[in-house]
């Protein structure tokens, strides 16, 4: 069996599992956020139960519309705070404690390898980074899993994604992701789980791993999940997180495709709008004009990313007429990043700097885009109106180009900035 | 059971933030969610849908969120069914769960025009495009997936058998 296989067949109490077989698996963690958390309150007592299966199994993470952007908005948090008062949840993160939750949730310790995770928000897949069969669901199987600690899974074809070589200055996980979605498209891996795996992924970050599983959705997938080696055990060790179950495929694992990548050879990828897999290469986009820059979100809001923003706008400034915000992704994030100096950075460049929020990412508040507007963003999704107006434009990037580009006002590569005097 | 109405057709890749926008996501009633359905891909959906109406597009429709609020508003716009080439899994699995129906038919698809007059029987999975007379076969649910639309959805399901 392959990795996928293998954590479904421990979670479903089964010796083996095989594609396109239909299992109830146990689940080891259950989480939701402000706006998919009221429906699945909503849905939670036709399931019959008295209360949630586990206090300790459940994540609460109001992050999208926090702090809260409006009435309705604040309604939907307070019906998600007082379930968690009366449920007790544990794991209920509160404006002030919390984080987006894909960045939080990893760095709480919350998740470790070999679980089995349920989300409702689709990019609930980031935790494949720590060698976990993670996905995101709806609201309807959110409850199903607050009431009963199960879900049902048909077991997925598998994608392995053969890594080697190691990736060049400025180059890092968020342009391998968008490389892989441009090759495999928005629905290369519907359906599938992807398994990303071979002598590259030592030379690969934690934070560049949770960027690339965060992103397997965009290409359609149920999960996108790395082989567990020490950098892995170390991130978890410091996480404070359950001890590690470590599933690694079998020498005669069967995959449905294999994918090869040789990191030395990516570029610095950008994707156009309206898709992630309109793919182009950032050293070919330099006459695209831009008005705002977002560097944040699950995809990249993480410590890593931040410092990746700070390094290109260290001594200098955001060009006139361009907006750029920068959201680390968690409280902790926050301070590590004020603790550094990065701020001064950011504030002396004449960008802003938010409290953690997924807001502007899916067009919620703080930084919607006008009319013919355009947006670098180190976000995942470049929909028609993501971000804001129909006619604004999302260009998806890493943090080192968003923030070069915020530099020059233009699509830029940061080796083509002129040195800082 | 046997639906009937006018066909609203769109390409590949729907993805949820076209079906509902998540500037509307601030509420998750229905009613209100299906008044911005489909919005900024089809402004005329919301005034023109009919009690019965299908949807008919190409691959992965329902891409992107995990936002139950996108088939919850395309049911409660009045949708009967959604035929596609395929669909994104997240939307899938919620489709199933919220009593959405739902067909994979590749033909269908392609052939199937905007305002045409379309005809689905459930139980058999045939879908007849009275407009032009043609008639197609949809993929049938696996067993599992039968046992939960027979049992009303997933919270029944569950509740018969954990």
């Amino acid at each position: 069996m392959n990795m996928t296989e293998k954590i479904l067949a421990h979670g479903a109490h089964l010796e083996s599992v095989h594609p396109g077989q239909l299992i109830m698996a146990d689940l080891d963690m259950v989480l939701g956020n402000d706006i998919t958390s009221p429906v699945a309150i909503r849905e939670f007592p036709k399931f019959g139960k008295q209360h949630v299966f586990d206090k300790n199994k459940v994540a609460l993470v109001p992050d999208h519309f926090v702090p809260n952007k409006d009435i309705k908005a604040a309604e939907q948090c307070a019906c998600v705070r007082a379930f968690a008062k009366a449920e007790e949840i544990k794991n209920y993160f509160e404006v002030g404690r919390m984080g987006i939750e894909h960045a939080l949730l990893p760095e709480k310790g919350l998740v470790t390898a070999g679980d089995v995770v349920i989300g409702a928000d689709s990019h609930t897949c980031t935790y494949g980074a720590l060698g976990a069969f993670s996905t995101g669901v709806g609201s309807t199987d959110m409850a199903c899993g607050m009431a009963t600690g199960k879900a049902w899974f048909k077991v997925p074809e598998t994608i392995k994604v053969n890594l080697t070589g190691k990736l060049k200055k400025y180059v890092t996980g968020k342009d391998v992701i968008l490389h892989l979605i441009g090759m495999i498209g928005v629905d290369g891996a519907l359906y599938k789980s992807l398994e990303f795996t071979g002598p590259g992924v030592a030379a690969l970050s934690m934070d560049d791993r949770f960027t690339i599983s965060n992103m397997a959705i965009e290409a359609g997938g149920k999960a996108g999940i790395f082989l567990v080696d020490e950098k892995t055990l170390q991130y978890l060790k410091e996480a404070g997180a359950a001890e590690p179950k470590i599933f690694s495929a079998d020498e005669d694992a069967e995959y449905s495709s294999q994918v090869d990548i040789d990191l030395s050879t990516i570029e610095l990828t950008v994707s156009y709008p309206h898709l992630p897999e309109n793919t182009h290469l950032v050293k070919d986009s330099s006459s695209i004009k831009i008005d705002q820059v977002v560097i944040g979100s699950c995809t990249n809001g993480r410590i890593s990313d931040i410092r990746a923003a700070a390094e290109i706008l260290k001594g200098r400034k955001v060009a006139d007429g361009v907006r750029c915000i920068i959201i680390p992704a968690t409280q902790k994030i926050w301070k590590e990043a004020m603790d550094e100096g990065l701020f001064d950075i950011f504030i002396d460049a004449g960008a802003v700097v938010s409290t953690p929020t997924c807001g502007p990412c899916l067009g919620g508040y703080m930084g919607i885009l006008a009319e013919g507007e355009r947006c670098v963003s180190t976000t995942n999704r470049n929909f028609v109106g993501r971000m804001g107006h129909v006619k604004s434009e999302v260009y998806l990037a890493s943090p080192y180009t968003a923030a070069a580009s915020a530099v020059t006002g233009y699509i830029t590569e940061p080796a083509a900035l002129k040195e800082v005097r | 059971m046997v639906r009937e109405g006018k066909v609203f057709k769109y390409k590949d890749n729907v993805d949820t933030d076209v079906i509902i926008p998540a500037r509307y996501l601030n509420s998750s009633d229905p009613k209100e969610l299906a008044s911005h359905c489909m919005e900024d891909i089809d402004k005329d959906f919301t005034k023109s849908v009919k009690d019965g109406d299908i949807i008919v597009a190409g691959r992965n429709f329902g891409c992107g969120s995990s936002r139950e609020h996108a088939p919850i508003a395309i049911k409660e716009s009045g949708i009967s069914c959604v035929i596609a080439t395929s669909f994104a899994r997240i939307f899938y699995r919620n489709s199933i769960n919220i009593g959405l129906p739902i067909l994979e038919c590749e033909e269908a698809s392609r052939e199937i025009e905007a305002g045409d007059e379309v005809r689905v029987d459930f139980s058999s999975g045939t879908i007849t495009d009275i407009t032009s007379g043609k008639v197609y076969h949809a993929e049938p649910f696996p067993p599992f997936m039968q046992d939960l639309i027979n049992a009303g959805g997933l919270a029944s399901y569950m509740k018969e058998n954990y």
